[in-house]
């Protein structure tokens, strides 16, 4: 036990030391300011169109315009049931008055999870995920590190842990950095504010049976919670990869492919009946609690859940005996 | 000098490996004792650096059996890896961390090793003054002093290392030559070094494994090898003419080469040559040198019987 601290301890100052992770923590924070100011200018654009900054009435010119546009005969049958949903639920929260959209820190925080989790958090996570092992290979260590005496599996497993350590940290920090960034366009308000989760599709209608009433820092931490799971799914699959290919960049070519292609096949083929056996299906866990729906109906959470443990249960199986039994021959 | 009365650190009984059908390595057997530098001798893609994998567990053998400090290699992997450092091929170390960092990386995979004992082995590799420095920044002779200290972390049993002197200038090599003695005459450390280069293993080891097309040739002392084995002298003689006649007496007409201006060039064994030296003088030939040349190259075209080498 004491060994397998210290074979973490190494594998974490490894990825500190060669700067991986402040890869991905740079990133974030180039990024999120642009998202927020997106974000903003979207929304000052539709105050305008309002013209007067009241919700209530903004909340209603939208549900007139999802309303018109739903007249449209020109819209498929699946878009026309997701129109009919945004609408439905802002009608929900209109009758209740309650500001869906309250602009806020916590608001802005947690839709940058619900929209990141199918691409851009797995993007983020493969920086780490796929260098971890191949990178030994690459660099030729991998013979000073197998001829130690400390078992293959063991090694593995260090590796594995500081994996899901960094995932964690990643997952953390986006977060905390799209709170805090955020904070700065749209205020540090709204955590508390009452949010309705619950919403599902049942028979084309609205299913409000379940829905339930919960303050907005709730809702926050659901939502990183199951992204986290989605990640945990991306780091081991990736894990795999970077066992499975040597060179560091031909995996992160790769794991890439698998998550672009996934998310391209999945929306353009969502009756494709193999897709919801594909693990890129169930990356928006968050969808579950947010009520929006979801690109494969008849999914449940549970299901989407076993989906991506199964997957992840494969992978480390495929990376461990990999790696115990490969010959290390350049 | 070696002596089989000495308990083998290291011992190889009829190891294999075949990959995809063709065979690479086949019956190697050998045993390396404490105290004693054992040279494996052998053209490059002869197969050391599979051999080496082989005994440091990188790659698991077809057949045979390793041992090392009298611990079953795939029986006990950890036991016995415990009495071995190495190098296989190049000191592949963390290029982004300093000498120091990497040792403290093989010191927590050791488990038991001390920051005096980390101090120790960088002062007997003399790098004290670099150690904090990123390795990315080191020359090749300090990344190889770097991956032998990292070697001896553990205070092993057995070293190995794999073409210790490439890339090293000939100080390095004279520095690293005392040092591989130093170790294995004091400390009473097993070496086991590979080269392809005769002259090198002459000079470093006492026994000597020639490995050819995948097959160990040869076991043997230096002093055998060097005896009994015909070599290719090359004297730096004044008048040719005469020194020629001279040598010709001895190896028959036609068999002596000329080089350079002044130098003659034969194939003859030790004896020979003595008796060659004295004729030389005895003629009034001015002898600047006699030297050995190309002894490798000699010893594999007798030992495999004119089978090509790289």
């Amino acid at each position: 036990m004491r060994n397998l601290l210290g074979l973490v301890e190494n594998e974490t100052l490894k990825v500190v030391r060669k700067k991986r992770f402040l890869v991905v923590l740079l990133i974030l924070l180039v990024l999120i300011p642009l998202f927020a100011y997106g974000q903003q200018t979207q929304q000052e654009r539709l105050k305008a169109k309002v013209g007067i900054n009241d919700w209530r009435i903004q909340l209603q010119q939208q549900i007139t315009d999802t309303e018109r546009r739903l007249q449209s005969a020109s819209l498929s049958d699946e878009y026309k049931k997701v129109l009919t949903m945004q609408k439905e639920q802002n009608r929900y929260y209109l009758d209740r008055g309650i500001n869906p959209a309250e602009t806020g820190a916590s608001t802005f925080t947690r839709v940058f999870m619900q929209f990141g989790s199918q691409l851009f958090m797995p993007l983020l996570i493969i920086v780490v995920a796929a260098d971890i092992v191949s990178t030994e290979h690459t660099d030729g260590t991998v013979k000073l590190l197998l001829t130690r005496p400390v078992k293959r599996w063991k090694i593995l497993l260090s590796k594995y842990i500081t994996l899901l350590l960094f995932t964690g940290l990643t997952v953390m920090a986006m977060g905390v950095f799209s709170y805090l960034i955020s904070g700065l366009f749209f205020g540090y308000k709204g955590w508390d504010a009452p949010m309705f989760t619950g919403f599902s599709m049942s028979g084309g209608g609205i299913d409000t049976s379940a829905v339930q009433m919960i303050p907005q820092w709730k809702l926050v931490l659901m939502n990183y919670g199951l992204g986290f799971v989605a990640a945990i799914t991306v780091a081991t699959l990736s894990f795999m990869v970077s066992v499975l290919i040597r060179s560091t960049a031909a995996g992160m070519g790769v794991m890439m492919a698998v998550l672009i292609g996934g998310t391209i096949l999945v929306q353009m083929a969502s009756d494709f009946p193999l897709s919801k056996y594909l693990f890129v299906t169930h990356l928006r866990l968050t969808d579950y609690i947010n009520g929006t729906p979801l690109p494969i109906p008849d999914l449940t959470l549970p299901f989407s859940l076993a989906m991506l443990g199964l997957w992840s249960l494969g992978a480390l199986i495929v990376a461990f005996v990999t790696f115990s039994r490969r010959d290390v021959l350049a | 000098m070696p002596s089989n009365k000495r308990p083998a650190a290291l011992s190889v009984r009829g190891l294999q490996k075949a990959i995809g059908g063709r065979t690479i390595v086949e019956d190697i057997t050998f045993d390396v004792c404490e105290g004693e530098v054992f040279g494996f001798l052998g053209p490059n893609g002869a197969g050391k650096t599979t051999t080496i994998r082989m005994i440091v567990g990188l790659i698991k053998p077809t057949n045979g059996q390793v041992q090392i400090g009298g611990f079953d290699l795939r029986q006990n992997f950890i036991e016995a890896m415990r009495c071995v450092g190495c190098i296989v091929e190049n000191p592949e170390l963390y290029k982004y961390m300093t000498g120091w960092q990497n040792l403290e990386h093989f010191a927590n995979m050791l488990g038991d090793v001390t920051d005096e004992r980390i101090e120790e082995v960088v002062r007997l590799v003399k790098l004290e003054n670099r150690v904090h420095d990123k390795v990315r920044t080191y020359s090749l002779g300090m990344r190889q002093r770097l991956g032998i200290a990292q070697a001896l972390l553990g205070r092993p049993k057995l070293l190995i290392l794999d073409e210790p002197t490439n890339g090293l200038d000939p100080a390095g090599i004279r520095e690293l030559r005392e040092f591989i003695r130093k170790l294995a005459r004091e400390e009473g450390l097993a070496v086991f070094v590979s080269s392809h280069l005769l002259s090198e293993v002459q000079m470093m080891c006492d026994r000597i494994a020639i490995i050819g097309n995948g097959k160990i040739l040869r076991v043997a002392t230096v002093e055998e090898i060097v005896q009994s084995e015909i070599n290719r002298i090359e004297w730096t003689v004044e008048p040719r003419e005469l020194a020629v006649r001279v040598i010709e007496e001895e190896v028959g007409d036609g068999r002596v080469d000329l080089l350079g201006v002044n130098k003659v060039v034969a194939t003859l064994n030790q004896a020979q040559t003595a008796h060659v030296n004295e004729r030389l003088i005895a003629a009034g030939v001015k002898l600047y040198s006699v030297q050995l040349q190309g002894q490798l190259e000699e010893l594999f075209l007798e030992i495999t019987g004119g089978d090509s080498i790289a």
